[in-house]
C-alpha cells in the first residue's frame, strides 16, 4: 500500500473534496447575495411592479447586442393609474393565480416549466394580441373563458377552463405586463414585439 | 416472516417498504407520462378532465417522490451493514414511512381530484404550489421537511452509534444538504425571478449535486457488494466523484440563471461550470467498467450489476452529454424552454437515477428471497430482467432521441426563425417534424412501458424457488 502515490491517496483525496467544496460554496454564497440585491422588485434589472403604469418596450441595445425591456410614457393597465401598493397588490394577486392554476404546467415562465403552450416572458409583447387598443380586452376575455375564445393557431390544443374570476384575470395580465419589463439578457432573441404608440 | 426477520435487519425490512412504494409510483409515473406524451397529437385526450398540465405534474412530482423513496430505501437498506450495527430508530423509520406515504397519497389524490384553486395563499397551501417539480402544497413541504429529518436523525445516529466509513461520512454531510436546500423553496413571493433564482438552488442543487452525492455513495457500496471491489478504491473514487461533481456542479447552477433577470456574469460562470460536470461522469464509467472487468463481470447479482453499468453509461449521457450540448448560453439561448430540455430531461433522470434505484431492489430482492443464486444461468435464461432492461433503455433512447429531433426542429423554427412568438410557437409544434417526433416519442414510450411492466413482473419473480445460494463475492483485490 506504500506504493500510492500522494495524489492518488485516499487521505489526499478527501481533503481535496472538502476544499473544493467549501470554496465553491462560499462563492456561491457571495455571488448569491450580489444577484439578490440586483433582482429585488425596484432594481435596474427587475423594476418595481408600479412599471405596469408605464409603457413596455422590447428594445435593440447596440452596447450589449441584445434586445431589453425598455419603459416608457404612462400608459396605465386598464386606463387606471395605480399606486405602488396597488400595483403590488396586483402583481401578487396575479402570481398567486399563476400559481394556483398550475400556468407552469403547460407553459413556459422565463422559459421554465412545460412546453406543451406558449412561453409567457413577452406575451404582454406578443404580436397576436393584434394592437395596443384591443390587448387587454382580448387577454381578458380569453384568460377567463379559453375554451370559447381558444388561440390554437389551427393546432387544436385548447386551454382549459381554470375558473378565472375577472379580478384574477385582470391581476393575470398585470403580472404578465410586469413580467415583460425583466431584464432577462436578451431572452427571448429577436422577438418581433407587437407594435406601440412611440415605436421607433 | 420469522425466515424473512432472521434474514434480513430491521432496517431492510423498511427499505423494502420504501421499496414498494417506488415501485407503484414509478409505474404511476409511467401513466401520466403516456397520457401526456398522446396529449401532443390528441389535444382533445381528457380535454377539461384531466389535462396537459395535471398528467405532467404527476408525471414529473411522482418521479421526484419515488426517486426519494428509492434513495431512502437504499440507505436503510444498506446502513446496518455500513455502521456495523442496528439501526437506532426502527419504529420511527416504519412510523416515518407510513406518514410520508399518506401524505404522498393525499397530496396526488388532490392533485387529481381539485386540480387548481383560486389566486389566494390558501390554494398554496392547501392545492398545489405552481412551482414545477416542487407544487406539493406548502403543508406537504412541511411534512416532507420533518420527514427528512427524521430519516436523517436515523442515518446520523446510527452511524455514531456504529462505525464511521468514508462512505457514510461523505452520506451523512450529504443528507444535510439534501434535507435544507429543501428550505429554500418554502415561501412565496410576487417577483418571478426571485422566485426562479431559489427554486434553481432546490432543483438544481438537489439534482445535479446531492441526488449525484448520494447516489455515488450507494454505487460505491453496491460496487463492493456485487463486485467485491475493495474498499479503499471505492472510497478514494467517491472523494474524486465528489471534489469533481460539486466543484463544477455548485457553480453550474449559474446555466439556469442566464435568463430570468439574474446578472449577465453568470453567463460566463454558469457556462464555464456546467461545461465541466460532465468531467466526474465519465470518471464514474471508467470506475465501473474499469472494477467490472476486472473482476471478469464475476458478479453476485447479474441483473443488479448490468443496472449498475446502465446507471454509469445513463449518468454520462442523459446528464453530461445531454445536458453539455444545450449548457453554453450561445446554444441555450435558442434551446432554452423547448423539447431539448425535455430530451435531456428523461436521459438525465432515467439514466442517473431510476437505474441506480433499479440496481438496488434486485439487490434487495436476492437477499429478501433467501440469499439465492443471481448471477449467470437463470432460469428462462433470465428473459425477464434481460428484456426488461434492453426495452426500458431502447424506449428511452427512443423517446430522448425523437425529443432532441423536435427540440432541433422547435429552436431553428420557434427561437431561430420566429422570434418565440405565440405564432412562431404553434407554427413549430404544427410543422411536419415535429408532429413526427412526437408520434415516434409516443411509440417509444410504449416500448419503455412494455419494459416497466415486464421489470415489475420480474421483480415479483425473481429468485423465487431457486435452490442455488448467492455465488460468494470475489475476494477484495
Amino acid at each position: 500500500m506504500d506504493s500510492i502515490p500522494w495524489w492518488a491517496s485516499e487521505g489526499a483525496w478527501k481533503k481535496i473534496a472538502i476544499w473544493v467544496t467549501g470554496v465553491m460554496l462560499a462563492v456561491l454564497i457571495f455571488l448569491t447575495f450580489d444577484t439578490v440585491n440586483q433582482i429585488t422588485a425596484g432594481s435596474e434589472r427587475v423594476p418595481h411592479y408600479s412599471a405596469i403604469n408605464h409603457r413596455v418596450y422590447y428594445r435593440l441595445d447596440r452596447a450589449r447586442g441584445y434586445q431589453v425591456p425598455v419603459l416608457g410614457d404612462e400608459a396605465p393597465l386598464f386606463g387606471r393609474m395605480l399606486s405602488a401598493d396597488e400595483a403590488e397588490a396586483l402583481v401578487t394577486l396575479g402570481k398567486l393565480t399563476v400559481q394556483a392554476k398550475n400556468c407552469m404546467n403547460c407553459h413556459t415562465l422565463l422559459g421554465n416549466g412545460a412546453y406543451f403552450a406558449p412561453d409567457l416572458t413577452k406575451s404582454w409583447l406578443d404580436p397576436a394580441w393584434v394592437s395596443e387598443d384591443v390587448r387587454e380586452e382580448l387577454m381578458l376575455e380569453f384568460l377567463k373563458d379559453p375554451a370559447t375564445n381558444a388561440r390554437t393557431f389551427g393546432s387544436g390544443r385548447r386551454m382549459p377552463h381554470l375558473g378565472l374570476s375577472d379580478e384574477e384575470a385582470r391581476a393575470v395580465v398585470a403580472f404578465l405586463k410586469w413580467m415583460a419589463t425583466i431584464d432577462t439578457n436578451g431572452f427571448p432573441a429577436d422577438f418581433p414585439a407587437i407594435r406601440q404608440v412611440g415605436d421607433r | 416472516m420469522s425466515a424473512v426477520a432472521e434474514r434480513l435487519t430491521g432496517g431492510q425490512r423498511v427499505a423494502l417498504h420504501y421499496f414498494a412504494a417506488a415501485v407503484v409510483l414509478f409505474a404511476a409515473q409511467t401513466f401520466f407520462g403516456i397520457i401526456a406524451g398522446l396529449q401532443f397529437v390528441t389535444p382533445e385526450l381528457f380535454y377539461g378532465v384531466l389535462d396537459f398540465s395535471v398528467n405532467r405534474m404527476v408525471h414529473i412530482n411522482a418521479m421526484v417522490v419515488w426517486l426519494l423513496y428509492g434513495f431512502i430505501g437504499s440507505v436503510y437498506w444498506l446502513i446496518e451493514d455500513e455502521a456495523g450495527t442496528e439501526l437506532v430508530g426502527l419504529k420511527l423509520a416504519r412510523l416515518n414511512f407510513w406518514v410520508l406515504t399518506a401524505a404522498v397519497t393525499v397530496v396526488v389524490l388532490v392533485y387529481l381530484l381539485v386540480q387548481v384553486g383560486a389566486g389566494t395563499r390558501l390554494s398554496i397551501w392547501l392545492i398545489n404550489e405552481g412551482r414545477e417539480y416542487i407544487e406539493a402544497p406548502r403543508w406537504a413541504d412541511i411534512g416532507i421537511v420533518v420527514c427528512m429529518l427524521v430519516f436523517f436523525y436515523n442515518v446520523a445516529a446510527t452511524f455514531m452509534k456504529g462505525r464511521w466509513s468514508g462512505i457514510s461520512g461523505v452520506l451523512v454531510l450529504d443528507l444535510v444538504g439534501l434535507a435544507g436546500i429543501y428550505l429554500a423553496g418554502m415561501f412565496f413571493t410576487p417577483n418571478v425571478s426571485l422566485d426562479q433564482h431559489w427554486w434553481w438552488w432546490v432543483i438544481h442543487l438537489w439534482v445535479e449535486a446531492t441526488w449525484e452525492v448520494l447516489v455515488g455513495c450507494i454505487m460505491a457500496w453496491g460496487l463492493m457488494k456485487t463486485l467485491g471491489t475493495s474498499r479503499r478504491i471505492v472510497t478514494t473514487w467517491l472523494y474524486i466523484e465528489v471534489a469533481m461533481m460539486l466543484g463544477s456542479g455548485i457553480l453550474g447552477l449559474g446555466h439556469h440563471y442566464f435568463w430570468i433577470g439574474t446578472p449577465e456574469y453568470w453567463l460566463g460562470i454558469g457556462g464555464f461550470f456546467s461545461a465541466l460536470e460532465p468531467i466526474p461522469l465519465v470518471a464514474m464509467v471508467v470506475h465501473a467498467v474499469y472494477d467490472s472487468g476486472r473482476h471478469g463481470f464475476k458478479s453476485t447479482n447479474h441483473p443488479a450489476l448490468a443496472w449498475f453499468i446502465a446507471h454509469a453509461f445513463g449518468n454520462f449521457f442523459g446528464a453530461g452529454v445531454w445536458g453539455f450540448m444545450q449548457t453554453l448560453p450561445q446554444i441555450n439561448l435558442y434551446t432554452h424552454g423547448t423539447q431539448w430540455t425535455s430530451s435531456h430531461g428523461h436521459l438525465a433522470f432515467f439514466g442517473a437515477y431510476v437505474t441506480i434505484n433499479v440496481a438496488m431492489i434486485y439487490m434487495a430482492l436476492q437477499k429478501w428471497r433467501g440469499d439465492v443464486w443471481m448471477s449467470g444461468d437463470l432460469p428462462d435464461r433470465g428473459f425477464k430482467w434481460k428484456w426488461s432492461l434492453a426495452l426500458t433503455n431502447l424506449g428511452m433512447l427512443g423517446m430522448t432521441v425523437a425529443l432532441l429531433i423536435a427540440g432541433y426542429q422547435q429552436s431553428f423554427l420557434e427561437r431561430a426563425v420566429g422570434g418565440s412568438t405565440w405564432g412562431a410557437f404553434f407554427a413549430a409544434q404544427l410543422d411536419p417534424w415535429f408532429v413526427q417526433a412526437m408520434v415516434w416519442r409516443n411509440v417509444f414510450g410504449m416500448v419503455f412501458t412494455l419494459g416497466v411492466m415486464l421489470l415489475i413482473w420480474d421483480f415479483v419473480t425473481i429468485g423465487r424457488g431457486e435452490r442455488r445460494p448467492m455465488r460468494a463475492a470475489a475476494q477484495s483485490a
